[in-house]
């Protein structure tokens, strides 16, 4: 059974200290995701989502407690190594796209690559599989753009793409269609659910409901612990 | 990253701001530059000052007297006097190698023609051999010759601004000019030599060295002195024979002298230890020199520090996406430390450009003698690269310690 689990985490805690202050962010969350999963994470404002998001992506160490990805503690590494992590296994989708701004459609997928060990120098196969991923997102027409010249879901869609391109074993993303309208936040979610189902291990926060409603399964955070997890029937 | 990547991010990075990398690239270019051309203006003068006093003969010894040395022998009278005339002769015929003789003795008188008066003029005593020894070409007549020399001939040679400043337009020779209380006749007229080691060679008068001692010498002390003279020049016929004559001539002159071969009543020297002192006066301001070109590398590496700072804290949020996406803080640092390198490298590769052509400016307009040293552009480039690294260090550090979720909320 645990060759299907990409998440485990156990007791996370995370407590920033400012100053003379601790904040406790994370009060010990401990949640379990499986390979294929689509997982929204829902709750309110400064309940701690981005906080876990960071955590699972490897950009940030729990204060205290394990973190599992795909079967290997990462709660105690360092910067370079989690930097290989999140470069080879991992995939992650902004609110604020975060795109490279001088760099066109094209070259911000590849950028991963070029930090990945087995696919970088060979440019061609790069922008070959770039091409490709910005195709799947339906961007194949604005391959040569640059971010201020294309819509924030053409944006948000460069940085699936980008997400995607060194075939990660998950997908996260912290509110990834906050920043959009309905319309594009729509297409975002149908690309989204698309990956899904490719297989694809998604884990997404939300603040919207309905948007929620299109997964799998919830999580509700609050005061960072987890205060709901439950099957959403839907899928 | 592969190298050839990183490269390429960093030039892209920089010439997406071409107008601040080139200012940031100033300061290197300029002290690129500056060290070339110091080094090249200063090698060029020092070569100039060797080619001048080479130029006075080739393979030259030179033997002065020295009177310090008083009674070293003990003795009194004509030991303690230094060089007499007898001396040439005697190195001439007993010193194996020797090429050519030929002596020297001053004075000053005032000379005349017409109403035209020089006071104070130096007059030279010597020998035929005099322009052969010395290299000196005549323009005009002849120099003298042995029977002038035997004879005590009353014949003068001017140089050139003396022949200018008493003839102008006229022909000198033939013509008679008072020396002294003398009347010589003119029988040559040297070209211009110019100022080499402080001597105006232009400005004397040559005559036969025998005419001195006979009638020319205007002190009480200088009559008594007789057929001293002030130098001998001795050229070899090769110069790995120099050292030879040398000990030679110590040998023959203290025998004849009877003085101890350690405290000699003469001194001798070649062209080469006239040259290292002259060198030795233009090496302090050489290290002068290269300390303000070596400031102006440095505040250009401080220029690049300043800018790449500047640039880390402007990118901070390009350096978060980077890291979110995988780049390690070695991934990091090496982009921000190539940047640094590159702007070093290219604004020291444009100030070796610069340094050449303001050296080559220097010499064709500036009438400055320049000679580009090859291992002054291998220092310069090279201090400015290491001037890169150094300064881009700082900067390269701080962006590599960034943490990812910080920079990426960096607005
Ligand atoms: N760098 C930090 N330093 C100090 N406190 C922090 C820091 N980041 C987050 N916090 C605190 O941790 C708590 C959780 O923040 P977090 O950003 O995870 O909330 P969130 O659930 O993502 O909220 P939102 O829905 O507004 O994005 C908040 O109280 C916040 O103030
Ligand atoms: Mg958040």
């Amino acid at each position: 059974m645990t060759d299907s689990v990409i998440i485990r985490t156990d007791q996370l805690k995370k407590i920033y200290q400012m100053g003379e202050i601790e904040v406790p962010a994370l009060n010990g969350v401990s949640i379990t995701i499986q390979e294929g999963e689509f997982v929204a994470i829902m709750g309110p404002s400064g309940s701690g989502k981005s906080t876990l998001m960071n955590i699972l992506g490897c950009l940030d160490s729990p204060t205290d407690g394990q973190y599992y990805l795909d079967d290997q503690d990462v709660s105690k590494l360092n910067r370079a190594q989690l930097a290989h992590i999140r470069n080879e296994k991992l995939g992650f989708i902004f609110q604020s796209y975060n795109l490279l701004p001088r760099m066109s459609a094209v070259e911000n997928v590849t950028l991963p690559m070029m930090y990945n060990k087995a696919a970088a120098g060979n440019q061609v196969e790069m922008t070959k599989k770039a091409e490709e991923l910005l195709g799947i997102v339906g961007l194949g027409d604005r391959m040569h753009h640059q971010p201020k010249e294309l819509s924030g879901g053409q944006q948000q869609r460069v940085a699936i793409a980008r997400a995607l391109i060194n075939d990660p074993v998950l997908v996260l993303a912290d509110e990834p269609t906050g920043n959009l309208d309905t319309k594009s936040a729509n297409e975002i979610m149908e690309i989204l659910h698309n990956l899904h189902q490719s297989g694809r291990t998604i884990v997404m926060v939300t603040h919207e409901p309905d948007i929620a409603e299109q997964t799998q399964r919830i999580i509700a955070v609050r005061d960072g612990l987890v205060e709901l997890d439950h099957e959403n029937g839907r899928e | 990253m592969k190298i050839i990547d990183v490269i390429k991010v960093a030039s892209k990075s920089l010439t997406s701001n071409k107008l601040r990398s080139m200012l940031t690239m100033l300061g290197i270019i300029i002290g690129v530059a500056a060290v070339i051309i110091m080094i090249a203006v200063s090698s060029g003068t020092e070569t100039a000052i060797a080619d001048q006093i080479n130029s006075l003969g080739a393979n030259l010894v030179f033997v002065m007297s020295s009177f310090s040395q008083g009674g070293a022998g003990g003795g009194m009278g004509a030991s303690t006097g230094g060089l007499v005339y007898s001396d040439a002769d005697a190195i001439a015929n007993s010193v194996p190698h020797v090429a050519g003789v030929a002596v020297e003795q001053n004075t000053t008188q005032t000379i005349k023609y017409g109403n035209i008066v020089l006071e104070d003029v130096s007059i030279l005593g010597t020998t035929p051999d005099f322009t052969k020894v010395r290299e000196i070409e005549l323009k005009e007549g002849r120099f003298l010759n042995d029977q002038e020399l035997e004879r005590s001939t009353r014949t003068a040679i001017l140089g050139a601004t003396i022949a200018k400043e008493l003839f102008g337009d006229t022909y000198p020779i033939g013509q008679k000019i008072s020396v002294g209380t003398l009347k010589l006749t003119v029988v040559g007229v040297f070209e211009e030599k110019g100022l080499v080691s402080g001597v105006d060679y232009d400005a004397r008068v040559y005559v036969p060295i025998t005419l001195v001692f006979d009638k020319l010498m205007n002190s009480q002390f200088s009559r008594i002195a007789g057929d001293r003279v002030r130098m001998i020049y001795v050229t070899v016929d090769d110069k790995e024979n120099i050292d030879a004559v040398i000990l030679q001539i110590n040998l023959l002159l203290s025998k004849l002298h009877d003085v101890p071969l350690e405290s000699p009543d003469f001194q001798i020297s070649t062209q080469q230890d006239i040259i290292q002192t002259q060198s030795a006066t233009t090496e302090s301001f050489r290290i002068l020199l290269a300390w303000v070109a070596g400031v102006s590398l440095i505040v250009g590496g401080i220029g690049i520090m300043n800018i790449m700072l500047v640039s880390v804290t402007e990118r901070t949020r390009e350096i978060g996406i980077r890291q979110a996406v995988g780049a390690t803080p070695q991934d990091i640092q090496s982009q921000f430390l190539t940047e640094a390198l590159i702007l070093s490298l290219v604004g020291g590769l444009i100030g070796v450009i610069f340094g050449i052509t303001g050296s080559w400016v220097f010499s064709k307009f500036g009438d400055m003698p320049t000679v580009v040293d090859p291992f002054s552009i291998v220092l310069a480039f090279g201090s400015a690269a290491a001037v890169g690294i150094l300064f881009g260090y700082l900067p390269a550090n701080k962006a590599a310690k960034l943490d990812p979720i910080v920079a990426l909320r960096h607005e």
